[in-house]
């Protein structure tokens, strides 16, 4: 079986974005747990965050097959 | 694989960016180029169909074709560009939600069974549209210098910090935001594909090909896996797309916002 090492690689740099995402979600549901009232709010802040988080995610997996 | 019969096993190929080549179906015309003119079809139809008998009772599809839009024009459009001039942008972005859904979800539909913008051209398209718009309605609104001067330099930040600051505002609002809307697209829908074919191929392999008994037990849990994938697949479809028109939105309304 054969394979790129940009592929390890790509799995160590999603570990950010992995964190920085659970981050945000954890934020999400702390804030919609306290404050039921202001989930549609929190939700698309939250989307908004968790899709520039995952652009990093992105751009590593476009580099990945690139370089 | 080897036409030596069963002696030599055959070799099991992680799918790869070649798997996403469709020979054409004729001429130059591959799949998704079908599949994209099929989606404007649909959707056309469909919002043809919802609207064409508008009354005050709404029949039902006239109920689910409003139900679909309000969520565009309320939960996308007013609440990213404000009441003020929000209504001007809803057709595009209406067109381009389920445009970027229905191309998204054929990649779960048998048969059809390829999401449009795991190719990244048509994800490359959509994004330099979205471009073009924000940055000429920013321009027509603030001036060509009043405009690159609110995209790039931030309220309340003065002094040298100012030469670090507006190249990478810059940057990021005039040159990444393009590249990033189209990548996180075609990303997620070729990386979706991806999963989806190393796992039922992965599963087909094991238990066909192998040539060891042993090994069936764990192609049926890669089948059942890549069901578990197809749900999640279906979540990231309708979250792209969602994503997708917020930010362009969420564009729209920074490069129409005043001063800060």
């Amino acid at each position: 079986m054969d394979g790129s090492l940009n592929m390890i690689g790509y799995g160590l740099a999603a570990i950010g974005p992995g964190v920085g995402i659970g981050l945000i979600f954890a934020a999400y549901i702390n804030g919609v747990a306290r404050q039921p009232e202001a989930q549609s709010r929190l939700q698309t802040i939250a989307i908004l965050g968790f899709a520039l988080a995952e652009a990093l995610a992105i751009i590593g997996i476009a580099l990945a097959f690139v370089l | 694989m080897t036409t030596e019969g069963r002696t030599v096993l055959a070799e099991f190929h992680p799918p790869g960016p070649a798997d996403f080549d469709l020979p054409p179906i004729f001429g130059d015309v591959t799949k998704p180029m079908v599949l994209y003119v099929l989606s404007a079809v649909l959707i056309f139809g469909c919002f043809y169909i919802a609207s064409r008998r508008a009354a005050v009772v709404p029949s039902k599809a006239q109920f689910a074709g409003e139900y679909a839009y309000n969520f565009v024009r309320n939960s996308i459009a007013r609440d990213s560009i404000g009441s003020h001039d929000f209504m001007k942008f809803v057709p595009y972005l209406t067109a381009l939600f389920f445009l970027i859904l229905v191309n998204n979800y054929y990649g779960l539909i048998p048969f059809f069974q390829f999401p449009t913008f795991s190719h990244s051209g048509y994800a490359y398209g959509l994004a330099a549209l979205t471009w073009i718009l924000y940055n000429g309605v920013g321009i027509a609104k603030h001036g060509f210098l009043g405009y690159f001067k609110l995209q790039s330099v931030p309220g309340g930040v003065s002094g040298p910090i100012l030469l670090l600051i507006v190249p990478l505002e810059f940057m990021s609002n005039i040159l990444v935001r393009p590249v990033t809307l189209a990548l996180r697209l075609f990303a997620n829908m070729f990386a979706g594909h991806l999963l989806l074919i190393l796992f039922t191929l992965g599963g087909s392999y094991l238990v066909f090909d192998s040539g060891n008994i042993l090994y069936a037990p764990v192609g049926v849990v890669a089948w059942l896996l890549a069901v578990a994938v197809s749900f999640l697949e279906a979540l990231v479809m309708f979250l792209q797309a969602y994503v997708f028109t917020l930010l362009t939105a969420q564009y729209i309304g920074g490069a129409l916002a005043d001063e800060h």
